[in-house]
């Protein structure tokens, strides 16, 4: 049986490290208020919000369609595509395009997609050498860690721990925590792999079915390096990752990087269409999980999602726990719609990783309704019996007292008593999650509805 | 069944109820237009980390290039303009432009809302060249000024290429506690010269 990821628990170094989460939880607000101010910027943001739900919305409806017509385009195009119907097919086909052409190395942008498909633990036992170039990435391989977020992904990394991984990888000095001589070092020792790589990688932004291009969206340049050194460009692409044409991505490109970053565009927004003369160019298209989420009503909507990573800036429960505490690829407000999808038993704790108060729905740039969504997984969660013995107990007691609006009143009552009044053992245990890493505030001395009624009586002299 | 036919089967079972493709506008090209000038152009490209130079004086974009980089060994010229030291036409595999100082192409055209500038594989030459460089002039018709980034993908020059970036400043990354750096993988630094083209 699957091992269950438990979010909360995962989570707790991460809270204990407490210069790593204040940190953490500024840099990410930081981006939420960039965000703010460039989105500000353009008049017409809810109008590009609505048109880009819109244009992803019919796409889906019409995935089989355009997948084909990207197809046929790819192929007029000199491309050679390939299917995959999940990780395992994903990485057996980048596998066989390598060895048949004896590429050992390969220089690769970041891909969520290849993160998602673990496919550097398949290439590598395998005698391919994969470096990945993203100076983010680079540094969680270095370190043997997932990223912790789709863009930044070491943002829950402190200048001093990429100077201690650096140090033991890169041979840099331990005690040099600049972090221009850090960036600096993964420069001077990535750039001799681009001259020299076998076959480079990219994921995609974007996929143009009008034309067959690969969208490509970095600001460090090292994906451009990684297609077009090497003879051999491979490029990963999720089946949602189609629009239907060119002028859709005016749309698309002015809102990722203003949603992720705060710039109006990322500093490179490359578009691969025909490989260069005497090199070639392959796209794996990969189903992996998605076919199956758009047959699901109230979670197909999910595959409208740009990876831009708003949802989790935004986010106060991503925010104070990190991305690796969720277990998975994908963290955060989108990572808890997405994951259950993939495995519901082993992501069934995370759609409780939320406030549920709407922030990640209201930044999306594509307008997914992330947090009805999250709403809707718990009743899935507990509908398949899938909630930890602890919750469902509090939920059964919690049925119990909502239903009855005399008990709910008693035990609120009790409740400000009991905070006051009860031994530290019984709020701060094992059992009540409220009680982990936070103090349970003081209760005012009235209810609400002892206020509410003493205001009536005050107004409404009988 | 092949891989490609079972997904394209899959997405064919229970697909949701169909959506209409929404027809885009035209985002008020007229207003916009109007105010897509090159000091927009300029001002949006330096907020990415890029430089504005000033024309060159005289029109000698040469000396105005070498005047910029006095200390520059190895200057690699995809344009009419400058000669430089490394013909693009000798280059046979792109790693030899790899100690490439300062590489210089011409832009079709500015974008006024991001600061960005195309450019294709014609315009590099070499599409290493854009990357490989430590730095990067790019010179760019002050005229050629679209408003929007909708404008810029409807432009020709976009649809022809069979490689095509926006470019908009130097490389860059603040992957480390969002300390903002300049010259990531690919350039260092990105100047802009503007002048008209030289073949009118």
């Amino acid at each position: 049986m699957t091992e269950r990821i438990d979010h909360a628990e995962a989570s707790s170094g991460f809270i204990a490290a407490s210069d790593h989460l204040e940190f953490h939880d500024r840099r990410l607000w930081d981006l939420r208020g960039k965000r703010d101010r460039a989105t500000a910027a353009i008049p017409e943001w809810e109008e590009l919000r609505t048109l880009a739900s819109q244009i992803k919305e019919h796409t889906l409806t019409h995935l089989g369609a355009y997948l084909e017509q990207f197809e046929r385009a790819a192929q007029a195009n000199g491309v050679t595509v390939h299917w995959a119907r999940d990780a395992a097919e994903h990485n057996q086909v980048v596998y066989d395009i390598l060895a048949a052409r004896g590429a050992k190395t390969l220089v690769k942008a970041k891909s969520m997609l290849t993160d998602e498909c673990e496919m550097r633990a398949f290439l590598e036992p395998r005698g391919i050498e994969v470096i990945e170039t993203d100076l983010g990435e680079r540094i969680q391989q270095l370190d043997d860690e997932p990223p912790s977020h789709i863009v930044v992904p070491a943002v829950h990394k402190l200048r001093a721990d990429v100077a201690e991984v650096f140090a033991r990888t890169l041979g840099t000095d331990p005690n040099n925590h600049d972090v221009h001589y850090l960036a600096e070092s993964q420069r001077r020792t990535t750039r001799p792999s681009f001259l020299t790589a076998d076959a480079g990688m990219t994921g995609a932004n974007f996929a143009v079915a009008e034309t067959g291009a690969i969208v490509v969206c970095t600001n460090e340049g090292n994906a451009d390096l990684s297609v077009h050194l090497p003879k051999l460009y491979i490029a990963c692409v999720g089946i949602e990752k189609i629009i239907p044409r060119t002028e859709h991505l005016g749309v698309f490109v002015r809102m990722l990087s203003r949603s992720a970053l705060g710039s109006p565009i990322t500093q490179m927004t490359s578009h691969f269409r025909v490989p260069r003369p005497g090199t070639e160019m392959h796209v794996v298209l990969v189903d992996n999980g998605r076919s199956d989420r758009l047959g699901m009503d109230d979670f197909w909507s999910s595959l409208k999602c740009i990876r831009c990573g708003a949802c989790m800036n935004t986010c106060p429960v991503y925010r104070r726990s990190g991305g690796l505490s969720y277990g998975a690829t994908y963290s955060g407000p989108i990572g808890v719609i997405i994951d259950p999808a993939y495995n519901l038993r082993k992501y069934s704790a995370l759609p409780f990783a939320s406030t549920l108060n709407g922030s990640c729905t209201a930044v999306c740039p594509v307008r997914i309704n992330i947090h009805d969504q999250i709403y809707k997984w718990r009743r899935v969660v507990a509908e398949r019996n899938a909630l930890p013995f602890a919750k469902k107990q509090a939920m059964k007691m919690a049925g119990k007292l909502l239903a009855s609006p005399r008990l709910f009143r008693a035990a609120v009552e009790a409740a400000g008593a009991g905070v006051e009044y009860l031994p530290r053992v019984m709020l701060y245990n094992r059992l009540n999650a409220w009680g982990k890493q936070r103090e349970v505030p003081q209760a005012p001395p009235q209810t609400f509805r002892q206020w509410w009624l003493a205001q009536r009586a005050k107004k409404e002299p009988r | 069944m092949s891989t490609r036919d079972e997904v394209l089967a899959r997405l064919r079972r229970h697909p949701p109820a169909a959506v209409a493709l929404p027809e885009l506008p035209a985002f008020a090209r007229g207003e916009r237009a109007a105010r897509g000038s090159f000091d927009d152009f300029a001002a949006a490209l330096q907020r990415m980390g890029g430089k504005v130079a000033p024309p060159p004086a005289g029109g000698d974009v040469a000396a105005a290039v070498r005047a910029l980089f006095p200390d520059a060994r190895v200057l690699c010229s995809a344009t009419a303009e400058v000669t430089g030291d490394r013909p693009l036409a000798a280059v046979r595999a792109p790693a030899e432009l790899a100690d490439v100082d300062v590489g210089i192409v011409r832009a079709a055209f500015g974008v006024a809302e991001t600061g960005s500038v195309l450019l294709t594989e014609a315009d590099l030459g070499v599409e290493a060249l854009g990357f490989l460089a430590q730095h990067l002039v790019v010179l760019l018709d002050p005229s050629c000024i679209v408003p929007t980034l909708h404008d810029g993908y409807r432009d020709a020059a976009f649809a022809n290429a069979r490689y095509a970036i926006f470019m908009t400043g130097p490389s860059a990354t603040a992957d480390i506690e969002g300390v903002l750096i300049h010259g990531a993988q690919g350039i260092r630094s990105l100047t802009l010269l503007p002048c008209a083209s030289a073949a009118g």
